[in-house]
């Protein structure tokens, strides 16, 4: 209880409701910008929130399908830019990962969150590279290696892009609101190829799958009205990809969304606010935290209709210890007319209790 | 009667003394293990603190599941006398090593409110003690300045007792002069790493003076600090239950002598000399057992009531910061129980041994008394004793406490039992047989029938020799105490800004503007600071101030070895304590952790040290800032101009920082401070001294009454021959002062021996400091006279008791 109270506060890292301006000069995310890659895989540490959010689906030696995720934050916290410590907590590396194995019923799920310092944590500018303690996401010649050891289970794979980078919104510029200050820089790396190692209870497996790579930068993000977000990333089956997300506000009322749809080997296209919808089907309720979700949805992108369904239902992922935050976050199955079409990561945020931060 | 409240009272003490340190202890342990929480070794340094560097390399490190780097301070808060343990940490760390220790913020703190700058979250035991809560404002002192936080929130996984602040480590070294300093790294090791490799793995990264260790060490390292003043105190008690044990004895030894007839009748009746032995016995548990339950009664309500008065270390300022409760302990309370009914059992063994073997014909017999008490005891025992305790004192300490010392005592004190009765035989001699009939017939008792005496003597002698040896040893400390603080002190003004652990200190700015004040016209700075120089040992305390080249500004003890002119090396001077504990020697070179670098340094000489018992070390100022490159000073010695007014310069000192930034004192006041201090570390002693005189007033009129009565017969045949109530009165008056005044002559002189035995071997083995011999002569006397008077009024009124009975009564009841 203690635990939750402390970092709670330590919370609203992403989830924030601040107003963008504030006492500390963050970088604002303005359109017309070009990103420029590989620069821009790394960090943009000037403006307050980043996070590298990687999700995929693994085949297990006996055929068996899991899902992963891990991600890293980088949160400039507005403190101590004028110390003279070491410690000052300029920069903050949170990081979480997940196995969701519908044979064990839940995530399988560890965390890990320091200041940067000391060794201890930190990302590079120039590519992607942030790491916090031994875990760690980094770009390696073309592809990206993730590296987790959790108490509980440990991976290590290889990420593989086979296609540039799909920008969301305009060109990267993706917009969260009405209001233009609330957007991010957001490009996503679909289609990844994914190969390691997976080590659940002691016992190291080779994996092999497909994965998607979400990079997001921005200083205000969550409108003031918003309680929180749907997003969706689904690797197509037929070499396409899927995103789409809405802001939802108080009775799940949409309050923005947007999508990006690519065809194998073409160009993304970009949908706008009222063309992408969002309809919950069936509802799964938390044993642990009493909080209920959608876990089966319509999506509607333009004129095609997807039906979503979670790979299990219970994928809640308690983040309290690092981001604050009590959500869910896992892996789905889209249909499309009956058929299976792709699979991919569901993360839906602000169902619990109306988060209280900033 | 007088047997039992001398039970209880020696039960009390020990059971008093007993609760209230464990309870202390107990507090301080728990106090320490939310401290360290799932640490499973803790690095630590020097007080002033190691490079913050460390603590990146022992994070790296793959023994090392999760490092916790601390700074800790003692903060000043300005205006008051309230200091504040405050803790900076990285709450990211904290969570994985010491999760008790997190902070909680309220709800309007804001996001990031464990990581802001200016706030601070403290415990409920110190928001209770300074009368804030949570969005209050609280300013700390750093360096000569006051700094304001605001509270953000509480702690509320520390224990309720302590008092606690907590800020990120960030804020913490920049608010507070540390950049760059830690003082702890709390280590979690990782789950497949074998302790002790771990730690011999990584105490080799380590630099010079910073040490791994348990975190059970501090609280052992507290614990030894007082536990030669707990045990010290914890003999004490048992020399008061050992007197009570004494005073049962007599008060059996003359009922026994008394019912004399009785047992004999009961003898020749058939009882078996086995069962009328066990039933004296019996009779001596019985008081002892109910001695014991009314002194573990009392016992508890004295250490209740010593907590609220004195505090956990009764006023010796071992575990200041702490609010302990008493928690009731079954098994120590048998165990006193127990050692109640052991005093009585023994006490009544003699004299139980002696009615049953006398034989009942014998015993029959009227006019038959005690053989209890040999004419002259056993002289040779006692002189051996006296030089066993000769012995003893040359035994070095055992585990840091003085058992020669204690052992030499004992054997003082059976040594000047046992040799009594010789002592009684000549001072009686010496008497003239001269003078009113009623002093004819008391020293004539005395030369006759000296085991009466004796007896009553024995227990005035165990409680004066205390008391003496008590008033002596605290009279010889206090006297000594405040000679050192005159040599200690010999500027005009004292200016401290905080101590080395604090946040608080003055800068080279500061300095300066001390040094240029109008009317000042020298000033020496102190820096404090304190090293690791094995583990498991306590720290010892480094002081950097100017020293001449032979040191005269320190209190000297013994020779010193200041530099020849061919020795380059630099001199420190150490305290007492480092020769006991390290034993470095002068003229050594030694190798002292500064600033992460063995420095190779000579022992110029040893001054004595009343300050810090676990050993300090005084280097040159300018040495010292040589090697370690700190420029930074806690206290300033000040000296005046001939025509500077004291309080003017203070004022204009004060005015330098913050309002209440800097303490500022004339000698004067630290020297009545410091006695007063002392004053209350010893009133336990002085309790204990009272309640040894007090047993020993007793013992004598339990004698007495004991005697009175048994004397009824020879009363009564002394008012057939004539003599007047008043005169028996007198005889009796006489009896118990002679009687007294062996034991009081014996005691003084066994309290002279024990007060050297406790100045030269118990203090000196438990706190590592010397001291001169001064004898309180003139109180000394005082108490005798007074004892000797009491004594003899004492002994009237139990003869007036023994005497109502009508003379003819008592002489018929022989026949």
């Amino acid at each position: 209880m203690r635990r939750r109270d402390f970092l709670l506060a330590l919370a609203g890292l992403w989830l924030s409701r601040s107003s963008p301006a504030g006492s500390v000069d963050f970088a604002p995310v303005l359109p017309g910008r070009r990103l420029v890659f590989p620069a821009d895989h790394g960090a943009h540490p000037d403006f307050r929130t980043e996070w590298w959010y990687a999700t995929g689906w693994l085949r297990l030696p006996d055929a068996r399908q899991v899902g992963f995720q891990i991600t890293f934050f980088r949160v400039r916290s507005g403190i101590g830019d004028s110390s003279a410590s070491a410690f000052a907590p300029r920069q903050l590396i949170l990081a979480h990962a997940a196995i969701a194995d519908p044979d064990w019923g839940r995530l399988r799920f560890d965390q890990r969150s320091a200041r940067t310092g000391f060794g201890r944590a930190g990302f590079a500018t120039d590519q992607t590279r942030v790491w916090v303690d031994d875990w760690r996401l980094e770009q390696v010649a073309d592809a990206f290696s993730a590296v987790v050891r959790g108490d509980a289970f440990s991976f290590a794979l290889m990420l593989s892009p086979s296609a540039p980078p799909m920008l969301n919104g305009v060109a990267g510029f993706s917009r969260k609101a009405v209001d233009p200050r609330y957007a991010s820089f957001y490009y996503s790396l679909p289609g990844l190829d994914v190969r390691g190692t997976l080590s659940v209870a002691g016992r190291s497996l080779p994996v092999s799958g497909e994965a998607w790579l979400d990079h997001e930068w921005s200083s205000a993000l969550l409108p003031p009205a918003a309680l929180g977000w749907d997003w969706v990333g689904v690797n197509l089956a037929d070499g396409g990809a899927l995103m789409a997300f809405q802001m939802r506000g108080v009775g799940g009322a949409a309050l923005w969304s947007a999508a990006s749809l690519r065809p194998a080997g073409g160009v993304s296209r970009n949908f706008a606010a009222e063309a992408v919808r969002f309809e919950p089907l069936r509802q799964w309720r938390s044993p642990r935290s009493g909080i209920a979700y959608p876990v089966e949805w319509r999506i509607g992108v333009g004129r095609r209709v997807f039906l979503l369904r979670a790979l299990m239902p219970d994928q809640e992922l308690d983040s309290r210890r690092s981001t604050g935050a009590i959500y869910w976050e896992g892996a789905v199955r889209l249909l499309e007319s009956g058929r299976e079409v792709g699979r991919g990561y569901l993360e839906m945020t602000g169902y619990g209790e109306r988060i209280q931060l900033g | 009667m007088f047997s039992l409240i001398a039970i209880v009272l020696g039960v009390a003490l020990g059971m008093a003394v007993q609760a209230v340190h464990e309870a202390a202890l107990n507090e301080f342990g728990r106090g320490l293990r939310s401290m360290s929480g799932a640490a499973d070794l803790q690095v630590v340094g020097p007080q002033a603190g190691f490079d913050e560097h460390l603590y990146a390399v022992l994070a790296r490190r793959p023994e090392v599941a999760e490092a916790s780097p601390v700074l800790e301070l003692q903060v000043k808060i300005p205006g008051t006398a309230e200091t504040l343990q405050l803790l900076g940490v990285d709450v990211f760390n904290l969570a994985r090593v010491t999760p008790l220790l997190l902070p909680r913020p309220t709800n309007t703190a804001g996001r990031f409110a464990t990581l802001a700058e200016e706030h601070v979250f403290l415990s409920a035991a110190a928001l209770a003690a300074l009368h804030l809560k949570p969005g209050d404002d609280i300013a700390f002192q750093a360096g000569a300045e006051s700094v304001r936080f605001k509270i953000a929130g509480d702690l509320p996984g520390t224990e309720e007792n302590r008092r606690l602040a907590l800020m990120d480590i960030a804020a913490a070294q920049s608010r507070f002069g540390k950049i760059g300093k830690i003082t702890r790294i709390d280590l979690r090791l990782a789950e497949d790493a074998a302790a002790d490799d771990a730690q011999a793995a990584l105490q080799n990264l380590l630099p010079a003076g910073v040490l791994l260790e348990p975190p059970e060490a501090a609280a052992d390292q507290s614990k030894n600090l007082s536990r030669a003043y707990r045990v010290n105190l914890t003999m004490l008690a048992a020399i008061a239950l050992l007197t009570g044990g004494f005073l049962v004895f007599s008060a059996q030894a003359l009922s026994v002598v008394r019912r004399r007839s009785e047992f004999a009748f009961l003898r020749a009746l058939g009882l078996s000399r086995r069962s009328l032995f066990t039933w004296l016995l019996a009779e001596g548990a019985v008081v002892g057992l109910a001695g014991g339950i009314a002194g573990v009664v009392l016992g508890h309500g004295l250490a209740w009531a010593a907590l609220s008065l004195l505090g956990g270390d009764l006023g010796a300022g071992y575990f200041s910061g702490l609010t302990p409760r008493l928690h009731f302990q079954p098994g120590i309370t048998t165990i006193y129980i127990v050692l109640g009914m052991l005093a009585g059992i023994a006490g009544a063994w003699l004299p139980a041994r002696e009615a049953a073997t006398v034989s009942p014909a014998q015993a029959l017999k009227a006019g038959d008394e005690m053989t209890l008490m040999h004419q002259r005891g056993h002289p040779w025992a006692g002189l051996i004793l006296l030089l066993a305790s000769l012995a003893a004192s040359a035994i070095p300490p055992q585990a840091g406490l003085p058992l020669g010392g204690y052992l030499a005592v004992a054997c003082l004190l059976a040594g000047s039992v046992l040799l009594l009765p010789l002592l009684a035989a000549t001072l009686a001699g010496g008497l003239p047989a001269r003078g009113p009939v009623s002093a004819r017939l008391a020293v004539a008792r005395l030369t006759a029938a000296p085991g009466h005496a004796v007896v009553a003597a024995a227990g005035v002698l165990t409680s004066v020799a205390l008391a003496a040896a008590m008033a002596i040893m605290v009279t010889s400390f206090r006297a000594s105490v405040d000679e050192w603080l005159n040599q200690i002190l010999p500027a005009d003004l004292y200016l401290r800004a905080g101590r080395a652990q604090s946040g608080a200190f003055l800068d080279a700015a500061l300095q300066a503007r001390i040094s240029r004040l109008k009317g000042v016209s020298a000033v020496n700075y102190t820096r404090h600071d304190s090293l690791r120089l094995a583990g498991g040992a306590a720290p010892v305390a480094l002081i950097a101030r100017p020293l001449s080249a032979d040191g005269r500004e320190l209190p000297l003890v013994g020779a010193s070895r200041p530099g020849d002119a061919g020795l380059t090396s630099t001199a420190i001077w150490v305290s007492e304590a480092m020769l006991d504990l390290y034993a470095w020697r002068v003229g050594q070179r030694v190798d002292l952790p500064l600033a992460g670098r063995k420095v190779s340094l000579r022992v110029a000489g040893v001054w004595r040290d009343y300050a810090r018992q676990s050993g300090a070390i005084m280097i040159n100022l300018a040495d010292y800032r040589r090697l370690t490159g700190d420029m930074l000073v806690n206290d300033a010695a000040i000296f005046l101009a001939p025509a500077a007014v004291a309080d003017e310069v203070a004022e204009a000192l004060a005015s330098m920082a913050a309002a209440g930034a800097f303490e500022i004192a004339r000698p004067g006041e630290i020297r009545a401070l410091s006695l007063r201090i002392f004053d209350r570390t010893f009133a336990i002693t002085y309790l204990l001294e009272a309640v040894a005189v007090g047993i020993g007033l007793a013992g004598v009129a339990a004698s007495f009454a004991a005697l009175a009565s048994a004397r009824r017969r020879e009363f009564g045949m002394l008012r057939h021959l004539g003599l007047t109530r008043r005169q028996i009165g007198w005889m009796l008056a006489l009896e118990g002062a002679l009687a007294t005044a062996v034991g009081v002559v014996a005691g003084l002189l066994a309290g002279g021996g024990i007060g050297l035995v406790l100045i030269e071997v118990v203090n000196r083995h438990s706190f590592h400091w010397s001291m001169d011999v001064h004898i309180p002569w003139g109180s000394l006397a005082l108490f005798a006279v007074c004892l000797i008077a009491l004594a003899a009024l004492a002994a009237v009124l139990a003869g007036r008791q023994a005497m109502r009975l009508d003379a003819v009564l008592a002489v018929r009841e022989d026949w």
